[in-house]
């Protein structure tokens, strides 16, 4: 067995003396899906944030192949360039166009040059559909086209391992459908990614591995098959019962 | 009517005689005014940004440290520039100086302690302005900057001040248009500007208010042009309203190009195979109708 790309080893994270994630501790493989389920305040978010290093974790420790991130010395920069990021809230950048946005990272970061950089913004404008939109700026995009540049963004850096927050929950239900088609078909590329989502359709179909989360701690984690079809633990029970009620 | 015709007569008479050296005056009020306001927008800058590096509880002592001394600095700075007036300031730089080294250093020309002195007042309220720009950016730039790898430096010059800069345009305009005004108490170390030349004239003359009729005119004339072309400037930096639709570009290398690996594996593929079938051409047919749809909607307002 090859060595897990990401692993999360022990992660607790207080803000002040509330107490957001305790031990938690899983891995991602390279080629993964990873999906994050759980109830609304169950500490999904700060996870990944820890796991980008937007918040440190308070105890334990994050390996990227092996070597530990959160440790002191270590480059955060270096290492978020490798791991991308896709947010609820698209954080496009609204000085910038939609080719600009693609461009920014693969420019300053990267130090390629605009031409490449342009190229490279482009295919994966394309892959997501939006290449007719190269000149609008963020703020005359629907939610659904905005978070497919922000998918391209992220996908234009060649990340390593792509993370998603709560992709579609600020989306109207028909964009939904758009952005999840974009992450299907990354899922079949094989680009590892771990996906907070609510989405239990989603995570069913297209994951490798379904983690549940409730009140900072894992309750359960296996494959979709595992935790959608006989879920061992009462919460998660109850968790997916909820679902297929409502 | 009688004095309305004598004042018109007085202003001809006056603007015969002196009109070249209220031209002069405003020339010189104006380039005063952009250059000062020019380098304290750069002052109010450096401030702004020396006052938002972040600082965690995670960092070095030392560099606490230097933020912490920064941090006040620029406070006092801002204190004391902000609370004092600009005519007292004047005096105090343009006269303190050479008092202080005992003559051995002065200003050689009024214009550079007329400069300084204007410049670092505006330096000061901009600070302020500048600060508040940064903080009004949305926190999700920073991050969307941070995740994609971005440092601190970087964060700022590509996406954070060039925001903040838009935000603050308007404050950057009112702090022009004062000091388009306020450049006239620089005549307490004889610096000849718009108002100086008033009372040059008017110490010849005695007309003192056809020559205020002129002055008034003249910072109208000033600050509404300015006031215009702030807008206009304001308009170019958002740039266009709508935007066009790019066309396919053929050379540019299509979908799928990029994969992530030789040969990727299907995730539990025995649970979804039967799923799947169904759910790609769904998916290629939604997406295909899809598209087509956004186009046709294309954003034109
Ligand atoms: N910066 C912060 N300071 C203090 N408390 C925080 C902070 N960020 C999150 N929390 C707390 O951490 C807990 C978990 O938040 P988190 O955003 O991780 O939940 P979540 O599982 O992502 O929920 P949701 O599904 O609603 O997004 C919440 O109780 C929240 O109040
Ligand atoms: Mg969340």
């Amino acid at each position: 067995m090859s060595q897990p790309i990401i692993e999360v080893k022990h992660v607790s994270k207080n803000f002040g003396t509330h107490q957001v994630l305790k031990d938690v501790d899983f891995n991602v493989n390279e080629g993964d899906v990873t999906c994050v389920i759980g109830a609304s305040g169950s500490g999904k978010s700060t996870l990944l944030r820890c796991i980008n290093l937007l918040e440190r974790p308070s105890s334990g420790e994050i390996l990227f192949h092996g070597r530990p991130i959160t440790a002191r010395g270590s480059n955060p920069c270096e290492y978020r360039s490798k791991v991308g990021m896709v947010f609820q809230s698209f954080n496009l950048f609204s000085n910038m166009t939609v080719l600009e946005n693609c461009m920014a990272g693969t420019v300053k970061v990267l130090k390629k040059s605009r031409e490449e950089a342009r190229q490279t913004a482009v295919s994966f404008l394309e892959k997501v559909g939006m290449e007719q939109y190269i000149h609008a700026k963020p703020h005359q995009l629907s939610g659904g086209q905005k978070q497919r540049v922000a998918i391209a963004r992220a996908l234009a850096m060649q990340p390593e391992v792509l993370l998603f927050d709560e992709p579609t929950s600020a989306l109207d239900p028909q964009m939904v459908g758009e952005v999840l088609n974009v992450m299907r078909q990354l899922a079949r590329e094989g680009l590892t990614m771990i996906v907070v989502t609510h989405e239990m359709a989603f995570a069913r179909d297209v994951s490798s591995h379904v983690v549940y989360m409730a009140d900072g701690v894992i309750c359960e984690e296996g494959t979709p098959k595992d935790i959608f079809e006989n879920p061992r633990n009462e919460k998660t029970k109850e968790f997916l019962a909820r679902f297929s009620r409502g | 009517m009688e004095r309305m015709v004598q004042l018109g007569n007085d202003i001809v008479k006056l603007w015969s005689t002196y009109g070249g050296s209220y031209l002069r005056g405003m020339l010189d009020t104006l380039l005063l005014a952009l250059v000062a306001t020019a380098i304290g927008c750069l002052i109010g800058l450096c401030c702004g940004i020396l006052n938002t590096i972040p600082c965690e509880q995670e960092d070095p002592l030392l560099k606490r440290f230097f933020l912490k001394l920064i941090r006040a600095v620029v406070r006092i700075y801002v204190e004391v520039f902000r609370g004092t007036p600009m005519i007292l300031q004047a005096v105090f730089c343009y006269y303190g100086l050479p008092y202080l080294t005992d003559g051995a250093m002065q200003f050689n020309s009024v214009w550079a302690a007329s400069i300084l002195v204007v410049s670092i007042n505006t330096g000061a309220y901009m600070a302020e302005s500048v600060r508040g720009g940064i903080i009004s950016v949305n926190p999700g730039q920073t991050e969307g900057a941070k995740a994609i790898g971005m440092n601190h430096f970087q964060t700022m010059t590509s996406v954070i001040l060039p925001q903040a800069l838009r935000n603050i345009m308007p404050q950057i305009g009112n702090n022009f248009i004062i000091n388009i005004k306020d450049t006239s108490v620089m005549f307490i170390i004889s610096f000849t500007e718009f108002f100086a030349v008033h009372r040059g004239v008017t110490g010849a003359t005695y007309l003192y208010f056809p020559s205020a009729v002129i002055e008034m005119l003249g910072y109208l004339t000033m600050t509404l042009t300015a006031s215009v072309l702030l807008r206009a400037l304001e308009k170019m930096m958002d740039g266009p309203e709508n935007f066009d639709l790019a066309v396919a570009d053929p050379l540019v290398p299509g979908e799928g190009m990029h994969r992530y690996k030789k040969n990727p594996k299907e995730p539990n593929s025995d649970y979804r195979i039967q799923e799947q079938q169904a759910e790609v051409s769904d998916v290629l047919a939604g997406k295909r109708s899809g598209g087509r749809r956004s186009r046709k909607g294309g954003h034109s307002k």
